[in-house]
C-alpha cells in the first residue's frame, strides 16, 4: 500500500481514532509518573494528552452520527477479541467528559501555581488524573462486559487515590466508606458477570444482545436485576446513594468537581447501555420509575436540609440523578433522548457549580452557609458564576436544564402511566425545591452580610478562567440545543434498535471485521495500533 | 465439548467464601472489610472457574484436540480480578494503616455532619437557623473520638 493509500484509508476508516481517548491519557499517565520530579513536565503532558482526547473525542462524534466506528482491538475478529465500540451514545458522553476533564485539569494547575503546591502531592496527581480519564472513556468505549468492568476499576482506583490525597483525618474517613462502597459494587457487578458467562458463554455485548433473549426468563431478570444493582450504587440510585453526600465534598475542589460531573454518570451510562441493548424488553421499568422518584425527591429534600453549600450541591447531584434514571425508565425514544441530553447537560452544569464553590470556599474562607456573606458585593464575578449554573441546575427557561427537563417531561405526559404522571409531578417539584436550595444558598452565600469579613484577596485569574470557560461550556449547551437535541434522539432512535449495534460490530451476526489466525492470509484493511487496553493499577 | 456441569466442592467452597466475605465485610474495622473483600472476591474467581465448565487439556493448537480444551477466558478474566484485588487490597491497607496514625484506630467511622443534622432535626428547629455553631470541636476532631454508633456523641 503506497503512503497516499494510506492517508486515504486513515481519513475514510476512523476506526484507528477509537482508542486514542484510552491509550493517549494512559501512556501519558506512565510517562507522567516516570518524571515525576518535573511538575512542570508533568504538567505539559497532562495538558497535551487530554488536548488529543477531546480532539479524538470530536472526531469521533462527527463520524459516528454517520453509524457506529468499530475496532476489534489487535485485530482479533469481535467475540474472541475485545472490541472498542464509538456510536452515537458514548461519543457524546466521550466528548462532554473529554472537555470537562480538560477545563477541571486546567483549573487545578491555577489552583496549585496559586498555592505554590504546598500540601497536595501534586507528583501523583497528574498520573493519577490521567488514569481517571483513560478508566472513563474506557467506560465509554467498550463493546464488552469484562471491560467495561475493568474500565470501572481504572476509574475507581484512580478516584480512590485522588479523594484520599494528602491523608487527611477527614479525607480518609470519607475515603474508607467510598472505597467499601464502590468495592461492593465492583463485587457485585463481577458476580453479575460471572453468572451471565455461566448462562451464556460470552461477554461481548453485541453477542449477547443475541443469546440473552434465548435464555430462561428468570434467569434474565436475575442478571438485569444484579447488574442494576451494581450501576444504581456508582450512579448513586436513591436506596444506594447514601455514601454521595458524604464522600464527595472533602476532596480537594477539582476533583470533587470531576467526580460530580463524570463517575457518576458513567454508572448511568452503564444503565443505559445495559438496559437497552442487553434487555430491550424493559422488564426492570417499573422499579427504575420507582427509584427515580425517590432519587429526585429523598435526594432534594437532602439538599434542602444542608447547611453547608458543598453538601448542598452534592445532595442537588443525587437529586438530579432520578431525572436520568426517570427518562431510561420510560423506555420511550423521547424519553432516552431527553435523558441522554440531560446527562451532556448535568455533567457540564454539576462540574462548573462545584469548581465555582471551590472558589467560593477560597475567597469567603468556609464552606458553611452561616459564615459566608456577601460575596455579592465582594467578588461580583464569583456571584454571576455561581448564578448561571445555578439557575440553568433548577431548570429556568431558556437555560439547558430547562430544555432537558422540558424534554423529559413531555416524554412523561406522551407516557400517560399513571406512574409516569407521578414522576411528571415529582420532576416539577424538585426542579422548584432545586430552586429554593440554590436560591437559600444565594441567599446566604452573596446576599447576608458577612457575619465574619473574609480577608480581602484576588483569586487567581487561570482558576477563574477555567471555571467560567466550564460555565461557558453550560451555556452553549443552550445555544446549540437544537442540533444537539436531534443528535441523542438519533442516538436514543439507534439505543431503541438493538440490531444496528450487533451488526455493526459482528456484520454476519456471528463474527467481527478483525483477523485471526484462521484468515491470516488477508492483508489487514489498515495499520491498526495493535496494543490491547491493559489495566493499570495504583 | 467439555462438560458444564458445576462441580459441588467448587459450588460449596463459593458459598463459605462469599458468606465469610459478606460477614466480614459488615465488620466496624476495616482490616476485617479488607479481609472480607479477599474472600469474597476469591469466591468470585472460583465462580468464574466453574463458569468455564470442568478442567480440560491446555488450550493450545496443536496440543491438545479443539473438543478436549478448557475454557481460557474464565482464567484470564480471574488473572485481571486478581491484579486489580492485589492493587486495591495494597490501597486498603495502607488506608487502615494511615487511619491507626491518626486515629489510633482503624473503624469506619460515621458521618458527623449527617448526625448533627438529625440532632438539630430532633430538636426541631429551623434548617437555616445553626444552633451547633456552638459545637467547639472540629469535625476532624470529633470524628477521632466517636468509636461506634453512639460512642462519640455529645448530644
Amino acid at each position: 500500500m503506497t503512503p497516499p493509500d494510506l492517508l486515504w484509508l486513515s481519513l475514510t476508516d476512523l476506526s484507528w481514532v477509537v482508542p486514542l481517548p484510552v491509550l493517549v491519557p494512559l501512556s501519558a499517565a506512565g510517562l507522567a509518573l516516570a518524571l515525576w520530579r518535573h511538575s512542570k513536565a508533568q504538567q505539559i503532558i497532562s495538558v497535551v494528552a487530554l488536548t488529543v482526547v477531546l480532539l479524538a473525542s470530536l472526531t469521533l462524534l462527527i463520524a459516528a452520527d454517520q453509524g457506529p466506528v468499530v475496532l476489534d482491538v489487535g485485530n482479533w475478529a469481535a467475540p474472541v477479541g475485545i472490541d472498542l465500540v464509538a456510536d452515537r451514545l458514548s461519543t457524546l458522553m466521550l466528548t462532554v467528559s473529554a472537555a470537562v476533564t480538560l477545563c477541571v485539569l486546567i483549573y487545578s494547575l491555577a489552583q496549585g501555581l496559586a498555592d505554590g503546591n504546598r500540601g497536595t502531592p501534586v507528583a501523583i496527581f497528574h498520573p493519577t488524573y490521567l488514569v481517571l480519564s483513560a478508566g472513563v472513556a474506557n467506560a465509554f468505549l467498550s463493546g464488552d462486559l469484562f471491560n467495561l468492568y475493568v474500565g470501572f476499576e481504572m476509574l475507581l482506583a484512580a478516584s480512590y487515590v485522588l479523594l484520599t490525597l494528602g491523608g487527611t483525618g477527614e479525607r480518609i474517613r470519607a475515603g474508607t466508606i467510598y472505597v467499601v462502597v464502590s468495592l461492593v459494587s465492583s463485587m457485585v457487578f463481577l458476580l453479575a458477570i460471572g453468572l451471565i458467562y455461566a448462562a451464556t458463554g460470552t461477554v461481548n455485548l453485541a453477542q449477547l444482545a443475541i443469546r440473552l433473549p434465548e435464555i430462561d426468563p428468570g434467569v434474565q431478570l436475575v442478571l438485569q436485576l444484579l447488574l442494576l444493582l451494581a450501576f444504581g450504587i456508582k450512579a448513586a440510585i436513591f436506596p444506594l446513594s447514601a455514601w454521595l453526600p458524604d464522600s464527595y465534598p472533602t476532596a480537594p475542589a477539582p476533583v470533587t468537581a470531576v467526580f460530580a460531573g463524570l463517575l457518576t454518570k458513567v454508572g448511568v451510562y452503564a444503565i443505559i447501555r445495559t438496559q437497552t441493548l442487553l434487555f430491550p424488553d424493559g422488564r426492570a421499568d417499573t422499579l427504575l420509575m420507582v427509584a427515580a422518584l425517590l432519587t429526585m425527591v429523598v435526594g432534594i429534600l437532602g439538599a434542602v436540609a444542608q447547611n453547608d453549600i458543598k453538601r448542598l450541591v452534592s445532595f442537588t447531584l443525587v437529586s438530579h440523578i432520578g431525572y436520568m434514571i426517570f427518562g431510561i425508565a420510560l423506555s420511550s425514544e423521547q424519553g432516552l433522548g431527553a435523558s441522554i441530553f440531560y446527562v451532556a447537560h448535568h455533567i457540564t452544569v454539576q462540574t462548573a457549580l462545584f469548581l465555582v464553590v471551590g472558589l467560593v470556599e477560597r475567597r469567603g474562607g468556609s464552606t458553611s452557609l452561616d459564615q459566608l456573606g456577601g460575596l455579592a458585593k465582594l467578588a461580583p464575578v464569583l456571584a454571576v458564576l455561581f448564578f448561571v449554573p445555578a439557575m440553568n441546575l433548577a431548570g429556568i427557561p431558556p437555560l439547558s436544564g430547562f430544555l432537558g427537563k422540558a424534554g423529559l417531561l413531555q416524554a412523561g405526559v406522551a407516557d400517560g402511566g399513571p406512574l409516569a404522571l407521578t414522576l411528571v409531578g415529582a420532576g416539577v417539584v424538585t426542579s422548584l425545591l432545586t430552586l429554593y436550595a440554590i436560591v437559600k444558598a444565594w441567599n446566604k452565600a452573596f446576599w447576608q452580610v458577612a457575619p465574619v469579613e473574609p480577608a480581602p484577596m484576588r483569586l487567581p485569574r487561570a482558576m477563574v478562567g477555567s471555571a467560567a470557560s466550564l460555565v461557558l461550556l453550560g451555556v452553549s449547551i443552550t445555544v446549540v440545543a437544537g442540533p444537539m437535541y436531534d443528535y441523542t434522539q438519533r442516538a436514543a432512535a439507534t439505543l431503541r434498535d438493538p440490531d444496528q449495534y450487533i451488526v455493526s460490530v459482528l456484520p454476519d451476526r456471528a463474527r467481527g471485521a478483525g483477523v485471526s489466525s484462521e484468515v491470516a492470509e488477508d492483508t489487514p484493511d489498515s495499520e491498526l495500533p495493535d496494543e490491547p487496553v491493559e489495566e493499570e493499577d495504583e | 465439548m467439555i462438560d458444564t456441569s458445576p462441580s459441588l466442592a467448587l459450588v460449596l467452597v463459593i458459598v463459605v467464601l462469599v458468606t465469610v466475605g459478606v460477614y466480614l465485610l459488615l465488620e466496624r474495622s476495616l482490616t476485617r472489610v479488607l479481609l472480607g473483600f479477599v474472600a469474597m472476591s476469591n469466591g468470585i474467581n472460583l465462580l468464574f472457574l466453574v463458569a468455564g465448565g470442568a478442567a480440560g487439556g491446555a488450550p493450545i493448537t496443536g496440543q491438545t484436540d479443539p473438543e478436549d480444551m478448557s475454557d481460557p477466558l474464565p482464567q484470564f478474566m480471574i488473572l485481571t480480578a486478581i491484579v486489580l484485588t492485589l492493587g486495591i487490597s495494597a490501597f486498603l491497607l495502607a488506608m487502615a494503616y494511615r487511619s491507626w496514625q491518626l486515629n489510633r484506630h482503624d473503624e469506619v467511622q460515621d458521618d458527623l455532619e449527617d448526625r448533627r443534622v438529625a440532632r438539630r432535626a430532633a430538636a426541631d428547629l429551623a434548617a437555616f437557623e445553626d444552633s451547633d455553631t456552638e459545637v467547639t470541636t472540629t469535625l476532624d476532631e470529633d470524628a477521632a473520638e466517636v468509636h461506634d454508633e453512639m460512642g462519640g456523641d455529645r448530644s
